[in-house]
Order: structure tokens, then C-alpha cells, then sequence
């Protein structure tokens, strides 16, 4: 069922890239002129794993890379900016005592006490979301992937509850007006619903990298944790990872080299 | 017997007329929260559920607290509770309807809210609260319905009415206890994330819930004369206060766990709510009253002398209502996302608009009881010919 899901995905995905195609001339200035529209021969060869996962070197980060990374998620994927209480955010910084609060850090190196670090979805092995989540409108796919289908969520915000990252945002008003420049290659969510960090498997569809990673530029490490030779065992193999919260037992995919 | 709801004295219909005002007004705001989303809400990122949430969950133990007179009456055939029960059943019916109410106002997409039906997830425990909510719903309204329609007629209820009553017995528990596991279950939520949780809902349903139930008939029986005899309130009034003592006791408990272990993660929601955390104090003035109102409460209904003097009695049951709904109602959702996954203090108040749509829901649940109470008392007039 996973995989066919996927593969519908897939041809949405396409389907849905051609129509705007389609449209984008009929559009005025507000919407962000497209890249090369992917074609189906970019989905011909999809990245695969068996278990997606992150690594990220927090020593390479400064504010520059930060703003980088996470203006390429989430301008690419319409993350509304909206301030406040009320805010939307796949991916965002916190200080150490934020990001690894069961750490209860005391004491702490200098340069590891001023220094953010970048949280976003952690893709769990064991995701509370999806235990508690009505409608399976978050799953996990058979790639260890957490992903959300924006169109069975009932907005009961119980994923909110349940997971003890909060990685997850709801939209409590419609994020359209708030999208600065709608990328028409991915879609914007509609009021009421909860989104989050997907490890871009719209990318990873089409054989290519997360976008966090991607401009990151080598500070972040993405791969198949069950594979040996990939490059997230390779760091993995040479340097100490710690992940957030790792008492509460849900195994989450991205590891911080400290 | 339906018909009985459509004649009644002015009083009646004035109270109808009150409850649909406030459901008039109530819906002007809802509808500006279809329009706006939950953005005219206090809620946020870091505290999603609110008011709704909480008010869903104290209804859930006014529901559940049916039990507390069917179980004796049924289970060992105490026949005082005969002329009360049908007030408990009825109870039960609004509380659940004011459930389901507060479900749909909270969510986000309320069109869509059948998917939990269409693509049922049993990993889910919402799933199962809505099983047990509206399967309670059904039980009760065929039995309540049942059982008077059959006293109207002079005639004993049918037989297969029994095992529906025994089953609505065991499934009063199940709906309060699903209902904590929706919270009991959560990594990561640590005011929520201990096994008494489920009893704590039990302990406090069965005072609260109980108390409402006797308040209102108390009231009910000054104003038409419904007498639910003596000897029942006597015996709902003790029934409240055991529960009262168990469920102060059992809050005791998570003081106890959270403090002598000293662990951070257990102490910080209660922290939070009785000293402020990191400077939030808006919940503390909340807490030390429901503190000071259920000690005091228990103070008053504990010597059997006090809590046979009506005097004594309704005030300590309402001072035990308002303490538990604070509680419930107010501290518990507020202290499970605080502090939030960061450690960090959100503040969250219900705005304005929140209370209004909230008591929206309250007026549908006040309409629904004084409709069903009407029938029933209105009933047990005219076969007892006149109270």
C-alpha cells in the first residue's frame, strides 16, 4: 500500500507539475518565475534507501549557512512566514539547552553553549505522530520517510500533542497571503491542517538531495542508515552523534555532531 | 412522550429561549472562526489544545458519573436512586452531545471530521474515543428513552433493555478511561505521561460529575416539585465525597512521584502551575483556587452533620465543582504542553471569542437536559399523578 501510495504521489506529482506548466503564463508577477519544470524522466530514477536519515556537523554552521538552509526549505516548499505564537516552521534554530533539553546541560564548553542549532522533523523510526494521528493522515513510509497528506487532515492538532520535537505547525489561518512568492512547483496548504519537514521527498522522487542539505554545503550529510558505505555511516563511523531525546524512545533520523 | 417537551409554563419556555440566545450568539462566532480558522483562538504552536480540549474533557467525567447511581441501583438494587436515575441517564445524553460539540468546534477542517470514520485507524486512541463517546451516546439514549416510555405505559421495561444497562455500567468506565489515554499515551508530555492519569480522570469524574448532577436537581426541585428523596441525596452526597477524598488523594500521589524523585520533568508542569515557571505565573492564581476550594469543599462535606444540612451541602458541592473544572478544565491541558518540547513557556489564555464558541456548546448541552428533564419529570407527574 506504501509503495503504491508513493508511486500515485509520483504521478500527481507530474500531472500536477504539467498543468501549471500549463498556467504559468496566465499568471501575473506576483508568482516566482519556475525552473525547468521536471519532466517524467526526472522521476525516472528515484533516490531509495531503506531508511532515510541526517547528519548534521553543528561545528560548520554559522548564521550565513543557517539563513541558507532554511530560506531554501522553506521558500521552496511556501512556508508562509507569519510571526508570532501562531507561526509556521519546518526547519529552525534553538540554542543547546532548547534542542537537547533531557541533556540538562550544565556547564557547558563556550563554544558549544553560543553556538544554534538546526532542528526540523526527525523522521522517528517509532513516530508518536503517526501512533496517535485518526485518519493516517501522517505516515511512514517504507523508507523510514514521515510524511503528511495535507488532504486527510482533519486539523485535530493530536500530532501536535504527541510529538515531543514540535516539529509540527498548524495553520491556524489560510498561508497564502503570507507566502511571499508562491513557488508554483510545489504546493502551498490550505487553512486548518498541520504540515511539516518532509526530507523533500518530492526531491528524492526525482533522484536528488534534500534542499537543507543541498545548500548546505557539506555541513549537513543525508543517506541510508542501513547502508554501511553511505555517507551518513561514513561520518557516523568517525565522529559523536547525539540525537534529541533519545529517552523517549522514538529513534529519531537525524544525528548532531557536537 | 416527545410531545411532552412542546407544552410547559413560561419559565420553560423562557429558559429554552435563554439557552438559544447564547447559542445564537455563540454561532455568530463560530462562524467568524470558519472564516478566520483557529487564529481567533489563544492557541499556538507550542499549546494546541485549549479550552475546547479541556471542556471536552471535564464533560466526558459529567458523563461518565451516570454510573455512580446506575451501578447501585442495578447492580445491587438500591431503590433510592429510582426516581434520580433517569436525571443521571439524561445527564449522561447531554454530556456526551456537549462532548462531541467541543470535538468539532476544535478541529481544523470540521468538514472532513467523518475520515476518522472513513479511514479508521485503531494505533489511533481518538479513534476509540469516538467509538466509546458515541457508543455511550447510543447506550444511553436507548435505555433512558426505553426504560421511561415503558414507566409511562405502567409496564416493566423489555427484558433486553438488562444487558444494555450492564454493558453501559462497563462502558461509562471505558469512555472516561480512553479518554485519559489520549493523553496518557504521549512521549514527551510529562504532567500527562503517568499511569494513574486514567484514575485521576475516574476519581475526579465521579465527585464532579455527581455533584453537578445533585446541584441541578437540588435546583429542580425548588422550582417544580420533583422530590428526589432524601435518602438518595444522602447516599449521592457520601458517594461524592468518597470520590472527592480519593481524588485529592490521588493528586497527592503525582506530588509525591514528582518531588521525593526530584526529576525535573515530573515537577516542572506542577511548578508551573502552583509557583509560575520561569516567571509565567498566569496560571498559579487559577490552581491555589481549585486547591482552596476542594479542601475546603472536603472540610465541609466529610462530617456526615454538615453534609445532611443543605445549607452546608450545596455550597461545599459547588465549591468542589468549580475546584475540579479548574483542574480539569483549565490546569491540565495548559500544564501538559508547559513547558513546551523546548523548554520554554508559551503563554496560552482562551480569548474572547474562544469562551463564546465554548458556551455555545454549554448552551446546546443546557437545551438538550432541560428538553429531556422536562419529559421525564413531566412523566413521573402524570403516572404518579402529581409529584
Amino acid at each position: 500500500m506504501q509503495s503504491s501510495r508513493r508511486d500515485f504521489l509520483k504521478l500527481a506529482g507530474v500531472s500536477a507539475l504539467g498543468l501549471s506548466a500549463g498556467t504559468l503564463g496566465f499568471l501575473g508577477e506576483g508568482a516566482r518565475a519556475a525552473d525547468a519544470l521536471p519532466t517524467a524522466t526526472d522521476f525516472a530514477k528515484p533516490s531509495t534507501a531503506k531508511r532515510w536519515a541526517m547528519v548534521i556537523d553543528t561545528a560548520k554552521f554559522d548564521d550565513a549557512l543557517f539563513k541558507k538552509c532554511i530560506d531554501a526549505c522553506h521558500s521552496n516548499h511556501n512556508v508562509p512566514e507569519i510571526e508570532g505564537k501562531q507561526q509556521i516552521k519546518w526547519i529552525w534554530t534553538e540554542d543547546f539547552e532548547g534542542a537537547f533539553p533531557t541533556e540538562r546541560p550544565a556547564y557547558l564548553a563556550e563554544e558549544q553553549e553560543h553556538r544554534k542549532y538546526l532542528l526540523l522533523c526527525n523522521h522517528c523510526e517509532n513516530p508518536a505522530c503517526v501512533r496517535v494521528c485518526p485518519t493516517k493522515a501522517t505516515f511512514k513510509n517504507n523508507e523510514g520517510l514521515v510524511i503528511m497528506d495535507y488532504h486527510r487532515c482533519i486539523g485535530c492538532r493530536y500530532c501536535m500533542a504527541g510529538c515531543p520535537y514540535g516539529a509540527r505547525s498548524f495553520n491556524f489561518q489560510d498561508p497564502a497571503p503570507h507566502i511571499k512568492n508562491i513557488n508554483l512547483q510545489y504546493p502551498h496548504r490550505t487553512r486548518g491542517v498541520v504540515e511539516k519537514c518532509t526530507f523533500c521527498v518530492e526531491k528524492l522522487a526525482q533522484g536528488k538531495l534534500p534542499l537543507c542539505v543541498e545548500a548546505s554545503g557539506g555541513a549537513m550529510v543525508f543517506g541510508d542508515l542501513t547502508d554501511p558505505n553511505s555517507e551518513v555511516r561514513k561520518v557516523l563511523k568517525h565522529k559523536y552523534a547525539i540525537r534529541r531525546k533519545p529517552d523517549v524512545g522514538t529513534e529519531p533520523g537525524v544525528f548532531y555532531i557536537i | 412522550m416527545i410531545e411532552k417537551a412542546l407544552k410547559g409554563s413560561p419559565r420553560y419556555f423562557g429558559a429554552l429561549m435563554a439557552f438559544l440566545a447564547v447559542m445564537g450568539i455563540g454561532a455568530g462566532f463560530y462562524l467568524v472562526q470558519l472564516n478566520k480558522g483557529l487564529t481567533i483562538t489563544g492557541l499556538s504552536r507550542d499549546v494546541s489544545w485549549g479550552f475546547y480540549i479541556a471542556q471536552f474533557t471535564y464533560m466526558v467525567g459529567v458523563a461518565a458519573s451516570a454510573v455512580m447511581l446506575v451501578l447501585p441501583y442495578y447492580f445491587h438494587h438500591y431503590k433510592a436512586y429510582s426516581k434520580m436515575i433517569i436525571m443521571g441517564e439524561f445527564l449522561a445524553i447531554a454530556a456526551v452531545i456537549m462532548c462531541l460539540g467541543f470535538i468539532v468546534i476544535d478541529i481544523g477542517q470540521p468538514q472532513r471530521m467523518l475520515n476518522v470514520l472513513i479511514f479508521s485507524t485503531p494505533n489511533s486512541v481518538l479513534f476509540w474515543d469516538m467509538v466509546v463517546l458515541n457508543g455511550y451516546l447510543i447506550l444511553n439514549v436507548v435505555i433512558g428513552w426505553t426504560s421511561l416510555m415503558a414507566y409511562w405505559k405502567r409496564q416493566t421495561p423489555p427484558a433486553w433493555v438488562k444487558p444494555l444497562v450492564y454493558t453501559s455500567i462497563i462502558w461509562a468506565f471505558s469512555i472516561h478511561t480512553v479518554t485519559a489515554f489520549l493523553y496518557a499515551g504521549l512521549p514527551g508530555r510529562h504532567y500527562w505521561l503517568t499511569a494513574i492519569l486514567a484514575a485521576r480522570f475516574l476519581s475526579s469524574a465521579f465527585c464532579s460529575g455527581p455533584a453537578i448532577l445533585l446541584l441541578m436537581t437540588l435546583l429542580i426541585s425548588k422550582v417544580t416539585k420533583f422530590d428526589p428523596g432524601k435518602e438518595a441525596v444522602k447516599t449521592l452526597s457520601t458517594t461524592i465525597t468518597y470520590a472527592m477524598c480519593v481524588n485529592v488523594f490521588f493528586f497527592f500521589l503525582e506530588v509525591f512521584t514528582a518531588f521525593y524523585s526530584g526529576m525535573p520533568g515530573h515537577k516542572d508542569p506542577i511548578l508551573f502551575l502552583f509557583t509560575g515557571y520561569e516567571g509565567h505565573t498566569y496560571m498559579t492564581p487559577f490552581m491555589w483556587t481549585a486547591a482552596a476550594f476542594a479542601l475546603t469543599s472536603l472540610f465541609l462535606l466529610v462530617p456526615p452533620k454538615w453534609r445532611e444540612n443543605r445549607d452546608v451541602l450545596v455550597p461545599a458541592l459547588i465549591l468542589l465543582v468549580i475546584g475540579t473544572w479548574i483542574d480539569k478544565g483549565m490546569g491540565l491541558i495548559a500544564a501538559g504542553f508547559t513547558p513546551n518540547p523546548f523548554e520554554k513557556v508559551t503563554e496560552y489564555l482562551p480569548t474572547g471569542p474562544e469562551l463564546m464558541i465554548a458556551l455555545m456548546i454549554y448552551a446546546v448541552g443546557g437545551f438538550v437536559l432541560t428538553v429531556l428533564w422536562k419529559i421525564a419529570l413531566e412523566v413521573r407527574a402524570e403516572v404518579e399523578g402529581g409529584l
